[in-house]
């Protein structure tokens, strides 16, 4: 259990001060919520139409931002070994460093953005299901992120590579989110939509860590 | 408890070309050994093999009193010339990390620090430190956290006369509580030690 916490406690401060975190994550996000009206139109109605789903989008991008370095440093000078070299198996050691990833960035990006919805004109009862939604989501995009984060160890470009590889995958999770967002702001039956995004998100966390393990070996050897 | 160390025809090829074939030592309790080979050889590969982060082309890796993965996972330290530290974190922090994560305890760390001469430098980020204060940092996980086998990739060279003495004498004091050096090394070992010497 020690070991688990300790490597959860490092993981989080190390997503947290990645190229500064969870405010250059939030900021971005801010920035896409900001300049949507700019490009879109500052028409109320046409704005609150899409505020839940351009939120929505934006969270899939924001999330992607610290992803690349998520085992790329632990790569590149050398603790991944170290961190292979233990009784915990590297399975799990893959999926700590995704939840601190997730709690690093995942959360305060979650807080935003029902804020950011709003700000759209989206409507304030629209604000816990967005919440939720973001916090699955981010949940999904922090291990789904994981894999393609492992397969472009020791590339060179491994960010742009990583968002190649990752943004198909976030396709699902933003249908569902989209759907559930959609659904209920139009007063219809918006649980399916939730619980399969729920769903996606309990099989990335629990299928994504042994691609991730695979990745990290193959890239070690 | 590993006991012993046997390597037998020990064979690793990287991206198609055979670096090294046919190694063979047998390292028991409380013996060391020097690695030694020309640039390119091959010896940090042998290291990362013995420790299971590269496969074998041919021959086998076996210690005594313990099964593979499990002396694997909690019963070598493998010390390279990357040493896994964090540049924007405190030399506290990465050390209490690592010796918690390699099973040591705090008390442990502390011993650590205190016979690295580490105390002043410990509040200090790991960036801040000069090459030869961030190999002692890294030394001192192999106390912090107490395996008996450890395997070294150039332990001495950023470390001055002084240092390389006083590592000598822990390398020392390891071996007679039954621990394994294997430490691959340009100049000589400061303390009695076989040798491997793979051929380019």
């Amino acid at each position: 259990m020690s070991r688990i916490s300790v490597l959860l406690a490092r993981e989080t401060a190390l997503a947290w001060g990645r190229g500064g975190g969870a405010l250059v994550s939030v900021g971005f996000y801010a920035g896409v919520a900001t300049l949507l009206p700019l490009a879109i139109g500052p028409e109320a109605e046409r704005l609150a139409a899409v505020a839940s789903g351009a939120a929505w989008v934006a969270l899939a991008l924001a999330s992607l931002l610290s992803l690349e370095r998520l085992f790329e440093r632990d790569y590149e000078d050398g603790a991944l070994d170290l961190l292979t070299l233990s009784p915990l198996p590297l399975e799990l050691t893959c999926a700590i460093k995704c939840l601190g990833q997730w709690i690093a960035t995942g959360a305060p990006l979650a807080l935003a953005a029902p804020v950011a919805a709003i700000a759209l004109g989206a409507s304030p009862a629209l604000a816990p299901l967005i919440f939720a939604c973001a916090l699955a989501g981010g949940l999904a995009f922090a291990f789904v992120g994981g894999i393609g984060a492992a397969l472009s160890l020791g590339a060179r470009r491994g960010g742009l590579l990583t968002a190649v590889i990752v943004l198909p995958l976030f396709a699902p999770p933003v249908i569902f989110g989209g759907g559930a967002l959609d659904a209920f702001a139009g007063g219809l039956p918006w649980h399916a939509g939730f619980a399969l995004l729920g769903a996606y998100a309990a099989a990335a966390v629990a299928l994504g860590p042994l691609a991730m393990a695979a990745a990290c070996r193959n890239a070690l050897s | 408890m590993i006991t012993a160390l046997n390597l037998r025809g020990v064979g690793v090829s990287r991206g198609g070309r055979r670096l090294f074939s046919d190694l063979s030592l047998s390292l028991a309790a409380g013996q060391a050994c020097a690695l030694t080979g020309a640039n390119g050889t091959g010896k940090t590969t042998l290291l990362r093999a013995i420790a299971g982060l590269v496969a074998l082309d041919a021959g086998e890796v076996a210690f005594a009193g313990a099964q593979i993965d499990e002396a694997r996972a909690g019963g070598l330290h493998l010390l390279g010339h990357l040493d896994g530290l964090k540049p924007a974190r405190t030399a506290r922090e990465e050390l209490s990390f690592w010796s918690r994560w390699q099973g040591g305890s705090a008390a442990q760390a502390t011993d650590a620090a205190a016979a690295l001469e580490l105390g002043p430098l410990l509040d200090l980020e790991v960036r801040r430190l000069s090459a030869g204060q961030r190999r002692r940092l890294a030394l001192a996980r192999l106390l912090a956290a107490p395996r008996p086998l450890w395997l070294l990739d150039e332990p001495l060279s950023p470390l001055d006369a002084g240092w390389r003495t006083r590592f000598g004498a822990m390398m020392q004091t390891h071996l007679a509580g039954g621990g394994m050096i294997l430490a691959a090394v340009h100049d000589p070992l400061p303390i009695a030690a076989l040798s491997l010497e793979i051929a380019g």
